[in-house]
């Protein structure tokens, strides 16, 4: 029996999306730091515009280093194509752009990043889209909150900042049985631990800025498209199934198949909203995504180290991580992320906010930022910073305590990431100590 | 565009353009399992270059209803009637791989129907290995691998797609996903059974073009070069580099290629 030998994860990461550079034999992917494309001839500038050849136009639109990075991730996640944004929400943004207009609804998982917490809930109502929040527990809330006008159920791979994981394989199923899409943010779990397409998504997001990059230098995002989703046969997205003037009456479906999503997501969203990657970012990141199943094992081994540290320490009330027996999503973590639940997981330190104030600032080898995934360990308080936007109901239905405080565990040698946590736990106990005494 | 063959649904994809049967037209065949989509850049550049294009589904492919034909000529004798529903007696040919066979076929049957005939990834006969026919008759998804694997030069597994952000892998898999169940099968058993492809060449009266990958493992360029050298008036360009799926691999060289042969004024 002949098999398949194509290239597989970890020859990607490295490899997909590139040729050695024709023009000199660079190996590695060169920043190609320009503007705009010089084209042969008039016909053939037409051609490009009107999206009969392939090519660079404009860097708002593509760049050669940066449809490196698109097409790696695309490789990674198993996608048909991808389009790199300047941000992860630049990433949401243009998924719902592409997908919806006003008078449309998002059924969204109520455990996701704060950033995006904002843009559905006050933003873009403004502009006609409004957004149910359901438990993404609940798969049955998510077959009740789909109406009509629903044109995307959207979640996390694994929630923020409570880990919770989402059925992914039934949420999808109800979603498509309604002829909606899924669009997931992986961005927690990156494509070497989870890859949402084997599961039932459509779409993908990354905050690239996280574990893709992991070194904290660059800001990015990218939308994955699976090419999977029959948006004809749904019947309820018109930007893919309807002549589109704005390429003289294009219809994507019709024309690209199984691409439609993400040539109109380039097509449009890049030309109109313009919220582009820039290549020396693109170039960044590529580095990041090289080493990426390397670091993932990596930091899935030093998390489970922390929170075995964690787990049962006095000065912790609970450890909030879906591989400990206690999480509820235990069985599903097991099934869905056998290669680990990720890096980022929250716990509460007995002594409330001041507790957790004095822990926070008693740190020195964790760094106090609003950011995760990078290769160096992090850590937050979301009530203060990420989910501030959020009252006290939403915190609540999020599962964020006053005292939550959120890690993101880097590549550091374990030994010396606990030693930096034991010492600021002991700091956080002696800060409430005096009031528990009164 | 969707018009009636057998009494059956069928579809084209036009360009972007409405289909005028009065202006010189080009009829575009896709290969096993495949759709129309697959030439969407030459069908939307000719669109807007003078030309009536149509991208046909062929039967139980893509958005064609009915059954996929069971061999080559079956097919071929489709097209005619495909070409009857929608009024175009002659037309520019252009077939990749099976569309090859097919177009080849039904140049050699009726010569005065063919304006000028383009086969990319041709070969005299198609013979299927039996681990892929075998997977393909039980809708295993290995089928589908192993078309990636051998469809694609080693080079473009890894990628380097010249439209920016596309993932050539995926993008065919889902293609092929996206097919009916036994269609694949259908039309790989259609391309073991074609055998004389050589002698059909033979019959062909049209200006032909043979364009061919230089690392194509599904067809190899030797069979081009040999059906070149049996077509009476035909030329070939070699794709540096590229496999099988020349429409994935070398969007613009291929378009080039076809624009020189096809258009007056790029000769």
């Amino acid at each position: 029996m002949v098999d398949a030998k194509l290239p597989k994860f970890d020859t990607l990461s490295l490899h997909a999306g590139q040729q050695p550079d024709p023009a000199t034999g660079a190996r590695a992917v060169p920043i190609y730091q320009t503007t705009s494309y010089v084209f042969p001839d008039t016909d053939y500038a037409a051609s490009l515009f009107n999206l009969e050849r392939a090519g660079h136009i404009y860097t708002r639109i593509s760049n050669p280093t940066t449809a490196v990075f698109e097409e790696r991730i695309a490789a990674l996640e198993g996608g048909v194509g991808a389009v790199a944004t300047a941000s992860g929400q630049a990433a949401l943004h243009l998924a719902v752009a592409t997908l919806m207009g006003a008078g449309s609804h998002i059924v969204s998982s109520a455990s996701i990043y704060g950033g995006s917490h904002n843009l559905f809930t006050h933003t873009l109502p403004r502009f006609g889209i409004t957004t149910t929040y359901v438990d993404p527990r609940d798969p049955a809330a998510f077959a009740a909150a789909i109406r009509p006008e629903t044109r995307l159920v959207f979640g996390e791979t694994l929630g923020n900042p409570g880990l919770e994981v989402m059925d992914l394989p039934r949420i999808a199923d109800i979603a498509h049985a309604a002829g909606v899409p899924v669009l997931i943010d992986n961005t927690f779990a990156s494509p070497a631990l989870f890859r949402p397409f084997d599961h039932g998504a459509d779409l993908v997001l990354h905050s690239a800025t996280k574990f893709l990059g992991g070194h904290g230098v660059a800001i990015g995002g990218v939308l994955v498209d699976g090419g999977i989703f029959d948006w004809r046969e749904s019947g309820r997205f018109p930007t893919l199934t309807e002549p589109y003037a704005g390429y003289h009456g294009i219809n994507f479906s019709e024309e690209f198949g199984p691409g439609a999503f993400v040539m109109r997501a380039r097509a449009e969203g890049l030309r109109d909203f313009g919220a582009s990657m820039s290549p020396a970012n693109a170039f960044y990141l590529i580095q990041g995504v090289e080493t990426l199943p390397v670091r993932m094992a990596r930091h899935v081994e030093n998390t489970r180290e922390i929170v075995a540290f964690l787990d049962g320490h006095g000065a912790v009330s609970w450890v909030g991580w879906p591989e400990l027996d206690s999480h509820p999503d235990r069985d599903l973590a097991r099934r869905l992320l056998p290669r680990g639940c990720g890096a980022v997981f929250s716990f509460e330190i007995v002594g409330g906010r001041e507790a957790g104030r004095a822990f926070i600032e008693r740190l020195g080898l964790f760094s106090h930022l609003a950011n995760v995934g990078d290769a160096k360990s992090l850590v937050i308080h979301p009530a203060s910073t990420t989910h501030q936007q959020m009252d006290a109901a939403a915190l609540k239905a999020a599962g964020i305590g006053e005292g939550l405080v959120r890690l993101s565990v880097g590549l550091e040698d374990p030994d010396d990431l606990i030693g930096d946590l034991d010492q600021a736990l002991r700091a956080a106990a002696r800060a409430v100590a005096p009031r528990a005494a009164e | 565009m969707e018009f009636l063959v057998d009494g059956k649904t069928t579809f084209a994809a036009t360009g972007g353009r409405a289909f005028d049967a009065a202006r010189p037209a080009i009829l575009f065949v896709h290969g096993a399992a495949n759709d129309h989509s697959v030439w969407h850049l030459p069908a939307r550049h000719f669109a807007h270059h003078g030309y009536s294009v149509a991208a046909i589904d062929l039967p139980g492919h893509g958005r064609s209803a009915g059954e996929p034909p069971a061999s080559i000529d079956d097919m071929a004798a489709w097209l005619g009637r495909a070409r009857d529903a929608i009024g175009l007696d002659r037309a520019v040919l252009a077939g990749h791989s099976m569309g090859a066979l097919i177009a080849l076929s039904a140049a050699a049957a009726e010569p005065g129907r063919t304006e000028k005939l383009i086969l990319l990834g041709p070969s005299p006969a198609m013979p299927v290995h039996d681990d892929l026919l075998d997977a393909a008759r039980r809708n295993d998804h290995k089928a589908i691998d192993l078309i990636t694997y051998w469809g694609l030069s080693r080079d473009s597994q890894i990628g380097g797609h010249r439209s920016p952000g596309l993932w050539m892998n995926g993008g065919g898999q889902r293609l092929l996903e996206s097919a009916e169940d036994g269609v694949l099968a259908a039309g790989l058993a259609a391309c073991a059974g074609f055998a004389d492809g050589e002698a059909r060449a033979r019959r062909v009266e049209a200006a032909t073009l043979l364009i061919l990958g230089e690392r194509d493992m599904m067809t190899p360029m030797k069979g081009g070069l040999a059906l070149a050298r049996t077509i009476p008036d035909a030329r070939h360009v070699v794709l540096k580099g590229c496999g099988h799926m020349m429409l994935a691999e070398r969007p613009n060289e291929t378009l080039d290629a076809m624009r020189d042969f096809i258009l007056p004024d790029a000769l």
